[in-house]
């Protein structure tokens, strides 16, 4: 499947009708999902016939980007039952049968939970930015705990060095695959800009 | 929720020391065909509680003819794997719940998708 292809398809999925602000919740736009995708799968071979997690997975853009790109099972995990029922809802419209789902708080699992379940954790985690600081890292720690080959995450540009140094405290490999650009639409009613650039990180950890 | 991501989930209740096992109280079942992966499947059984998957199936009235001790040499056994496959990816639980084998606690299952949320209590 071409880019393109992929994005265009992504395009279809249905996302948020009333994104909770606490839980920071927005869609990872099509583009960027299908950036990210197609890299994980055409560079890295990390998609394919793997058994992948997609940790705060939303209404499941990159779940169902991935059971596309012909994963052996995508497993989506969110809290929120809104966010739940439309990933459900577009797993059905999608016709995607290599999709589950559990309804979880990442950020309070213990830290064997599901240790080396996975192959592959895809995720695009909440920054931090609602009375929920350091929630990326907790994210991603649990992320490192879940994958035996590498875990795939945005975080803000801005956290790179704080990131990179935790990184290597834990004894695990990052790599910057690009830098991104969300463009984050007015979605909130204190939004006062029409839209707002945040560069953002698009990173790669594996073990050493 | 198919019986691989199933063989996955645990009970942290607090103070619970397994919660493992989860056993499964199904209320409705979907048996559907899915694509046949020799090698996902050949890499998926090392990572499996074997016997929790068996019990499961069973639980389920969905053993049929596969065996409830994991066979040596399985990855050239395309026959075994196949059987793997589908208890793995071809049963899933739409409607029940989870419980856990010590507190038991119930872990509701809605349109496929098993709730771990804990209460504040229990966390």
């Amino acid at each position: 499947m071409k880019l393109k292809e992929l994005e265009s398809c992504l395009q279809q999925v249905d996302t948020f009708e009333e994104p909770k602000i606490l839980l920071e919740q927005y869609p990872t736009s099509p583009h960027i999902a299908a950036c990210m995708l197609y890299t994980i799968h055409n560079t890295f071979d990390d998609v394919e016939g793997k058994l992948v997690a997609d940790l705060g997975c939303g209404c499941g853009v990159l779940s169902i980007g991935a059971a596309m790109l012909d994963a052996g099972l995508c497993v989506g995990f969110d809290i929120d039952d809104n966010a739940l029922e439309i990933f459900k809802r577009n797993t059905e419209e999608f016709e995607l049968t290599n999709i589950d789902l559990i309804q979880s708080d990442i950020s309070s699992l213990s830290s064997d939970a599901y240790a080396k379940k996975f192959d592959t954790v895809i995720m695009n985690p909440p920054f931090g930015t609602k009375h929920n600081q350091g929630m990326d890292m907790q994210f991603l720690k649990t992320a490192l705990t879940m994958a035996t080959t590498a875990v795939y995450s945005l975080h803000k540009t801005s956290t790179r060095d704080h990131i990179q140094k935790k990184a290597s405290d834990w004894g695990v490999n990052m790599k910057v695959i690009a830098e991104l650009r969300y463009d984050l639409p007015a979605s909130y009613k204190f939004h006062k800009k029409k839209s707002v650039d945040i560069k953002v990180d698009f990173l790669r950890f594996s073990r050493t | 929720m198919k019986l691989l991501t199933h063989n996955m989930l645990t009970s942290h209740v607090k103070g619970v020391t397994k919660g493992y096992p989860l056993l499964i109280k199904a209320t409705e079942v979907k048996v559907s065909e899915e694509e046949f992966n020799p090698n996902f499947v050949s890499r998926m059984i090392p990572k499996l509680e074997w016997s929790a998957l068996v019990q499961a199936a069973d639980g389920l009235g969905h053993l049929q003819d596969l065996p409830t001790e994991l066979i040596a040499d399985y990855e050239a056994n395309e026959d075994f794997l196949r059987k793997v496959h589908r208890v793995l990816l071809e049963v899933e639980v739409l409607e029940g719940c989870l419980q856990c084998p010590e507190s038991g606690r119930e872990f509701p299952i809605t349109r496929g998708v098993p709730n771990m949320l804990l209460n504040e209590e229990e966390a």
